[in-house]
C-alpha cells in the first residue's frame, strides 16, 4: 500500500522544523518514529500536504535525569531505549511499562513523545505518565510552553498541541518519597494493544502512602485517572483492606466499551484485578524496595 | 536510478528526491517519491527481494531488515528516510560460499517451513546476538515476538537462534 502523496522534508534543527509547520500551518504533520503515522497515511485515513520528519534534528535523542531529578526524556528517545534504561529506577512504573508498548521491533522506531502525541486511547504512555503527573514541553510560533498530562489529551487522537507546535520533551517529576508500583496490561498476543491496562504509581514513607497516581489504559475515551483510587491510599497506610477500596474505586472509574477485546464488565475487572495486585506487590515488597 | 509510483490522476511532474542509501555495504544514490517505503525501494529499485512483504500493516515482521543495526519493519519507514543510513538486509548476511550460522542453524534445526517469515526473523535474530551473545530461551522469544511465523511454532526457530549463538561463540554446536 502505498501512502498518498505529500511533500516531505528532514529539517536539520529545530527551527527549520518550526518554520515548515509554520508555513504549511494544518496541512503539515510531524514525523517522529512513524510507528502510527505512517500506518495511518498506508491506510489513507491521514493525507498531510507535507509531512516535517524530526528525525534529523539533532540532540532529541535522550532521556536524561536533570539536576532536579526529573527525568527527560526527548522527543527522539526510542521505546527501545527506555526498555533498556538504567534510569528509570526511580520510576518504576515506567520501566514496568517500557517492555509492554507494541512488540520489540516497532519499538526501535517508536517514541514516547510521538505516541503521547499520537493520544490513542489505548496508548500505554499515556496512562503512564498521567500517573506520574508528568507534562509535555512543546515550541511553537508563541514560544515555549509546558502542558501537564492531565491537559494534553483533548479526545481521542486529539492532543492539546496548537498548530505549528512541536513537542520536544516529556517531563516526569521527581518522587519526594520511596517510589513504587508498576503497569499493568492485559493483551490478546504480544504486539496488541491493551485490553486494559492499569498504571500503578505510589511513593511511600514507610508503610504510609506519600503520593498515589493510578491511571487507567483503553477503558475510556480519555485517559482516565482514578482519583477516588487515588484518595483511598493518599496518607493512609498501605493495607490489605485500603488496596480492596482503591481496587473497587479504580473499577468504578473506569468507563470500558464492550468490543472484540472483551466486554465492558470483563475489562472493569481486570481493572480491579490489576491495581490490586499493583499494589499488594508494594505491600509485599520488602521495606526500602521499590515495587 | 528512479522510483515513481503512478496513479491514474497523477500530473506529469512527481516530486522525487535524491537520497544516499548503503545497503549491505555498497553506498547508491536513488532518486524517489517520499511516499515509497523502504520495502519498495529495496525489493523494486534494488532487486533485494530477499526482504518479504507480508502484512503491509506492521504487524507480521517479515519485512524486518537493520537500520544502522537497529530491526526495523520496512513497510512502515520511508525509503527517503534511509537517507545517509545503513540499511542490511537478508542479501547481506552470507557470502557466495559460505551460510551466516544463523542462517546455518535455521537449516540444522528446521528453523523454517515455509520460509516466508525467515528472513524478518534472521534479521531479528542478528540484532539480538550482535547485543546479546549468549541469549536464555526467554530473551529469544521476546526478541523475536514481533516477528510471527505461521508455520514452525517456533521451537525449532528458537533451537536454530540457540545453534548459532553456540557456533558464534566458538562453542560446539
Ligand atoms: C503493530 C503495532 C503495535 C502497537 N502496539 C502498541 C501498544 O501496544 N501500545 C502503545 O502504546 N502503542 C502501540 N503502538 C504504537 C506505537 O507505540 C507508536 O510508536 C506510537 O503510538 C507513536 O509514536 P511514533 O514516534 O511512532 O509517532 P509517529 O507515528 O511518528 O506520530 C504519531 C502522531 O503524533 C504526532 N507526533 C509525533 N511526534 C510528535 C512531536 N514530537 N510533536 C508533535 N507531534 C508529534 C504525529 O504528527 C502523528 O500525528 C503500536 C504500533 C504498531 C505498528
Amino acid at each position: 500500500m502505498y501512502p498518498p502523496r505529500f511533500a516531505y522534508e528532514a529539517p536539520r534543527s529545530l527551527d527549520q522544523a518550526q518554520a515548515l509547520l509554520a508555513e504549511y500551518g494544518d496541512e503539515a504533520k510531524v514525523l517522529a518514529g512513524g510507528q502510527s503515522l505512517v500506518p495511518l497515511l498506508k491506510l489513507r485515513f491521514a493525507a498531510p500536504a507535507m509531512l516535517v520528519d524530526i528525525n534529523n534534528v539533532p540532540d532529541l535523542e535522550y532521556h536524561r535525569t536533570a539536576s532536579d531529578g526529573s527525568l527527560r526524556v526527548g522527543a527522539l528517545c526510542r521505546h527501545a531505549d527506555l526498555e533498556r534504561s538504567t534510569l528509570l529506577a526511580q520510576f518504576p512504573v515506567m520501566a514496568s511499562a517500557a517492555p509492554l508498548v507494541a512488540d520489540p521491533v516497532v519499538r526501535h522506531r517508536g517514541t514516547l513523545v510521538g505516541s503521547v502525541c499520537h493520544a490513542d486511547p489505548q496508548g500505554d504512555w499515556s496512562a503512564v505518565l498521567l500517573a506520574l503527573d508528568a507534562s509535555i514541553v512543546a515550541v511553537g510560533p508563541e514560544g515555549r510552553r509546558t502542558i501537564p498530562m492531565a491537559e494534553f489529551v483533548l479526545g481521542p487522537f486529539t492532543p492539546a498541541l496548537r498548530p505549528g507546535e512541536i513537542a520536544i520533551e516529556a517531563v516526569i517529576p521527581p518522587p519526594q518519597h520511596q517510589p513504587a508500583g508498576s503497569y499493568f496490561k492485559l493483551e490478546r498476543r504480544v504486539g496488541d494493544f491493551a485490553t486494559a491496562g492499569a498504571a500503578v504509581a505510589v511513593e511511600m514513607d514507610g508503610s504510609r502512602v506519600t503520593r498515589a497516581g493510578i491511571a487507567l489504559t483503553g477503558v475510556g475515551t480519555l485517559g482516565t485517572r482514578a482519583t477516588a483510587a487515588e484518595e483511598a491510599l493518599t496518607g493512609h497506610e498501605l493495607t490489605d483492606g485500603s488496596i480492596a477500596e482503591a481496587a473497587d474505586a479504580a473499577a468504578e472509574s473506569a468507563n470500558p466499551q464492550s468490543d472484540h477485546r472483551g466486554s465492558a464488565q470483563f475489562k472493569r475487572h481486570v481493572v480491579r484485578t490489576f491495581v490490586s495486585r499493583a499494589l499488594h506487590r508494594v505491600l509485599d515488597a520488602p521495606a526500602g524496595k521499590a515495587a | 536510478m528512479t522510483v515513481v509510483h503512478e496513479e491514474p490522476t497523477a500530473g506529469a511532474d512527481v516530486p522525487t528526491r535524491r537520497i544516499r542509501v548503503t545497503v549491505n555495504g555498497v553506498t547508491k544514490t536513488v532518486e524517489l517519491e517520499p511516499r515509497v517505503l523502504l520495502v519498495h525501494l529495496l525489493r523494486q529499485a534494488l532487486g533485494l527481494t530477499g526482504t518479504h512483504m507480508g502484512c503491509d500493516t506492521t504487524n507480521c515482521g517479515a519485512c524486518t531488515v537493520l537500520v544502522d543495526g537497529r530491526p526495523t519493519k520496512s513497510c512502515t519507514m520511508l525509503a527517503v528516510q534511509a537517507d545517509g543510513h545503513e540499511v542490511r538486509t537478508v542479501e547481506g548476511m552470507s557470502t557466495p560460499s559460505e551460510l551466516h550460522p544463523l542462517q546455518e542453524g535455521f537449516k540444522e534445526e528446521h528453523g523454517l517451513q515455509c520460509g516466508f517469515c525467515t528472513p524478518g526473523m534472521l534479521m531479528s535474530a542478528k540484532a539480538l546476538l550482535e547485543n546479546n551473545p549468549d541469549p536464555t530461551e526467554d530473551e529469544i522469544r521476546w526478541a523475536l515476538s514481533g516477528n510471527l511465523c505461521r508455520c514452525t511454532g517456533y521451537q525449532n526457530i528458537v533451537k536454530a537462534v540457540q545453534w548459532a549463538a553456540h557456533k558464534m561463540r566458538g562453542e560446539q554446536a
